[in-house]
């Protein structure tokens, strides 16, 4: 399906495309085939093209010297881009150890919620959650599909240290801390594993349009899993999709 | 051969930087990259260096160097009073450096970074792409004192009657030239006309993330669905508040963009301190 774009100038080097606005599976869709087409159709003239829910924004080489004749070129890609174009996805199985002792904010946002622990563990393992894009932090994943019963406001007082693997719920979004940082996430949940390795060329093993499903675990696994990584022998489980 | 640089005092915050990092948005990694760009570029160009060559960038309170081998070095950005053995050398500059040379300098006296180029670059490792300094991204994330930072040391020198004037001072005037933001159009007419027609202050809030401006613009728009972001894009936040993000800026952002400043608007407003006035000039 084709969707009604708009194209924007961004800045010198920029070109912005926005889809109508929505968290949606057909726009990522859409929106990813388009970004490949532009990807191979450019190649070098363009330095990346970065992704949001409802837009990409594509960063040239060069400064733009006629806005007018770029949009048009984009638009006849989008255009002409091949629908039947199989993106090669994954689904990821994310360990994820749901104890109170990892889980710094689990017991008071299972009471808030008034519901259990088990209770908010089968609602936040049962989905499949859909990686739209990565941002905020190096490794962050921006997913789509928390149950709404899980949906909560972010804390009004953001905590300044927010450990690197702490699985956490704001608003109506779920993510992984792929790194220490300061955040106003409810962390109900500890991954063992990294999503960011500043030492590797492929840093994220995870990319947009990929599937993401946690699995629940005990601390005892938690601690294996862990001192895998940190050896360099864990590797993540996947599917192709 | 190479020559090792001693910092005998690491000033405030003082890092390594280069043009920044390109390519890696979609990790979520940020550009970073020299805060102006004009006064990095002139650092290289004056050594004949390659243009992505690594310089040293401080900020406000300048660092004492040692160097233990032969090079040259240029200094540019903020205006200060440079000496080497205690004898003054002068910015915008080749400076010949001889073996043990400390460079200092006196109080920063306008603006706000200065750029120490070395001939071939400061030769830190590299981290996708970039020696650019960024946390969780390169080991090191501010220089410390009795650190080493290694260069090519090199005795050729070429006597050089041409200089390059330093840049001439506008940013007294204070204007800088934008485009429009993606969600400008989302924005009501008054509240276009307080952006394009009234001046904003520098406040106290600065890093090499974010400028905050202290006037407000009373905001009743929505947030947008988390979406791109670029150094020099302007968000509107939920208080009203006006945020300029700078080089180290996250990829993504969720507040309205308003407007986006050119590449020299950059430059300029990473060289103003708390309390300077700016205002905005749409250009197309």
């Amino acid at each position: 399906m084709k969707y009604e774009l708009q194209y924007k100038r961004y800045s010198e080097k920029t070109i912005l495309i926005e889809w109508p606005s929505g968290i949606d599976k057909n726009t990522l869709h859409d929106l990813l085939l388009y970004k490949k087409s532009i990807e191979s159709f450019y190649d070098k003239l363009i330095v990346e093209v970065v992704v949001g829910y409802n837009s990409l924004l594509v960063l040239y080489t060069l400064a733009i010297e006629d806005i007018y004749s770029s949009i048009f070129e984009l638009k006849s890609i989008y255009d002409s881009k091949n629908e039947n174009v199989v993106l090669k996805n994954k689904l990821w199985k994310i360990p994820v150890c749901y104890s109170l002792s990892l889980a710094s904010d689990l017991k008071e946002f299972s009471e808030s919620k008034s519901l259990t622990i088990d209770e908010v563990v089968t609602l936040h393992t049962t989905p499949f959650y859909t990686v739209y894009f990565i941002g905020f932090l190096p490794g962050f994943l921006y997913l789509g599909g928390l149950d709404s019963q899980l949906q909560m406001a972010r804390k009004t007082t953001p905590s300044l240290s927010v450990k690197k693997g702490s699985v956490a719920i704001g608003g109506n979004q779920t993510g992984v801390y792929p790194i220490d940082s300061p955040g106003g996430w409810h962390v109900i949940g500890m991954s063992p594993i990294d999503f960011f390795k500043p030492s590797v060329e492929e840093c994220c093993f995870i990319s947009s349009g990929d599937v993401v499903q946690f699995i629940s675990i005990e601390e005892q696994e938690y601690n294996a899993i862990k001192s895998d990584v940190i050896s360099g022998k864990y590797i993540p489980k996947s599917i192709s999709i | 051969m190479i020559g090792e640089v001693k910092i005998l005092k690491p000033g405030f915050c003082t890092t390594i930087q280069d043009k920044g990092r390109f390519g890696f948005s979609k990790f979520g990694i940020p550009k970073s990259g020299a805060m102006d760009q004009m006064s990095y570029n002139f650092a290289n160009l004056l050594l004949d260096n390659d243009e992505d060559d690594a310089c040293i960038e401080w900020v406000l309170q300048p660092p004492v160097l040692q160097f233990l081998r032969p090079t040259i070095i240029s200094l540019t950005g903020a205006s200060v009073d440079a000496f080497l053995n205690d004898k003054p050398v002068e910015m915008y500059h080749q400076i010949r450096v001889f073996k043990n040379d400390v460079l200092n300098f006196s109080f920063c006296k306008n603006k706000m970074y200065g750029y120490v180029g070395v001939k071939s670059g400061f030769l830190t490792p590299i981290a996708f792409g970039s020696r650019s300094y960024y946390k969780s991204i390169t080991n090191d994330y501010i220089l410390r004192v009795n650190e080493y930072l290694e260069y090519y040391s090199t005795v050729k020198y070429r006597e050089q009657f041409s200089t390059i004037s330093a840049p001439m001072d506008d940013s007294n005037s204070g204007e800088l030239s934008v485009y429009k933001g993606a969600d400008f159009d989302t924005l009501s007419a008054s509240q276009k006309s307080m952006l394009i027609n009234s001046s904003f202050t520098v406040s106290k809030t600065i890093s090499r993330m974010a400028i905050q401006l202290e006037e407000k613009i009373p905001n009743s728009i929505a947030s947008i669905l988390t979406s791109p972001v670029l150094p020099g894009t302007v968000q509107l936040t939920p208080s009203g508040a006006l945020i300029v993000l700078m080089r180290d800026c996250q990829t993504t952002g969720g507040y309205p963009r308003v407007l986006q400043l050119t590449e020299s608007a950059i430059n300029s407003i990473a060289q103003m301190r708390m309390g300077e006035k700016i205002n905005f000039r749409i250009v197309n």
